[in-house]
């Protein structure tokens, strides 16, 4: 027997060529695989990236390698043409009720104060170190909106897409642990027993002119967030006008289902051993954490503030729902209301803030790209 | 004297935790109403007995709709 083709073999199986960046890697792919399964942890976005991780780091398969399978995946979808996030915000879009905005314009507002953590990031990552580019897109990760995050570091610094990424979606995740602290420092108790009146009804003429008046108006302001801006809105006007419903359905459903696998593969597929385990992930992820927190800040400042001057007073609690965690930001500023006052229901109003974010987010994420590309 | 439940907001009926003819005390939860997807439970606010529910489980309802009256 010629062993020296036995050795051949066994040296072309990866077996011989694990790293210990491998491992630490296959231990973060398999707890969120874990989280995802027994604790329900965002399982949608938790498997595929956690399998998308474990198989980006098998040594020698060169997924991502060019022209290789997660490589071409990555390559067209998010890094060369920036495919999915437009496709998953016209999901989005097609999911969102703009109501609550338009019967109180001025959360509108709101939801920009929120996003005061994307600039304080910004200048933090500048004053560390990152360059311009980079540092946009941490402090983008305040926003928590994963899609949005992906689509600017996919186009400003796509070397820390992986990070960026990660750390949007684990922000999103973490809202009700991270936000409530902040909320209930911010705020005495009899602020957040503030009731507030019940919101208006919106006709549906209202409810068809938005999408529309939206576009035109954010795209022409801001031309750079039209590929995210205008596929939002080509989605919710799918939702109110009533007469497409198979295509606001396949957007809100099947559309983003498979968008939303092919997305999260490719994330997890942007974390092989070699460029994750670098000092400056760990640094994203902490400037992500002050841009998120700094983020609740505003929104709750700008809700006080607000009080200042409004015969009828809102209750400050929904200015930290401006983060764009649909509906999770609205649902922890309906929680800590609840348990000061249990019969306090502030969640539609909370979400005008909240869908406003995720305008605001989308408009800093085009000004960066104005200001940076 | 009787004291309407209203929905504090639109969503749907999840569950109905009372019927009619229970004795109830204040703070007591009377159902639950689910939201953006968030369930939130509805409070009575006095003491008395449910005279009448006016919905049942998985109705949409719209905002300040009656749901329950409380004598």
């Amino acid at each position: 027997m010629d062993w020296s083709v036995v050795a051949e073999v066994i040296k072309s199986t990866g077996f011989l060529n694990i790293t210990l960046g491998n491992v630490v890697m296959w231990v973060i792919a398999f707890t969120f695989i874990f989280l995802a399964i027994t604790k329900n942890y965002e399982p949608l976005l938790l498997v595929p990236i956690g399998f998308g991780i474990f198989i980006v780091n098998l040594p020698l398969t060169n997924l991502m390698h060019e022209d290789h399978l997660l490589w071409v995946f990555y390559h067209f979808t998010i890094y060369k043409w920036d495919l999915l996030p437009p496709i998953i915000f016209m999901g989005i879009g097609a999911l969102t009720d703009f109501g609550p905005v338009l019967s109180n314009p001025k959360t509108l507002i709101l939801g920009a104060a929120a996003q005061f953590g994307v600039y304080v990031a910004f200048f933090i990552s500048l004053f560390l170190g990152f360059n311009l580019q980079e540092a946009a897109c941490i402090g983008i990760i305040g926003g928590a909106d994963g899609p949005t995050t992906i689509f600017l570091t996919a186009q400003l610094a796509p070397h820390l897409l992986g990070a960026t990424a990660l750390a949007a979606y684990s922000y999103m995740a973490l809202v009700p642990i991270i936000q409530p602290p902040i909320m209930r420092f911010m705020t005495t108790e009899a602020e957040r027993k503030i009731k507030m009146k019940q919101t208006r009804p919106v006709s549906k003429l209202e409810r068809i002119c938005f999408p529309l008046l939206a576009t035109g108006i954010i795209c022409l302001l801001i031309p750079e967030s039209a590929p995210l801006m205008a596929m939002m809105m080509l989605g919710n006007l799918f939702k109110e006008c009533g007469v497409v419903d198979r295509l606001s359905n396949t957007a809100s459903n099947e559309l983003i289902n498979i968008v939303t696998i092919f997305l999260s593969l490719c994330i997890g597929a942007a974390m092989p051993a070699e460029l994750f385990l670098q000092k400056e992930s760990l640094f994203i992820f902490c400037l992500g954490l002050v841009a998120f927190a700094f983020s609740t800040f505003g929104g709750l400042v700008l809700a006080k503030t607000f009080n200042l001057f409004l015969k009828e007073k809102i209750n400050p609690l929904i200015g930290s729902a401006g983060v764009s965690a649909v509906p999770m930001a609205a649902r922890v500023s309906q929680v800590v209301a609840a348990k000061d006052d249990k019969r306090n229901f502030i969640l539609m109003h909370a979400m005008g803030p909240n869908v406003a974010g995720v305008i605001g987010t989308v408009s800093a994420a085009g000004l960066f790209l104005t200001l940076l590309r | 004297m009787s004291e309407e439940i209203l929905a504090p907001m639109p969503g749907s009926i999840w569950q109905i935790l009372v019927k009619p003819g229970d004795q109830v005390k204040e703070d007591d939860e009377l159902l639950v109403l689910e939201a953006m997807k968030m369930e939130n439970p509805i409070f009575s606010p006095v003491d008395g007995v449910v005279k009448d529910i006016k919905v049942k489980e998985k109705d949409a309802v719209d905002v300040d709709q009656l749901l329950m009256i409380i004598e």
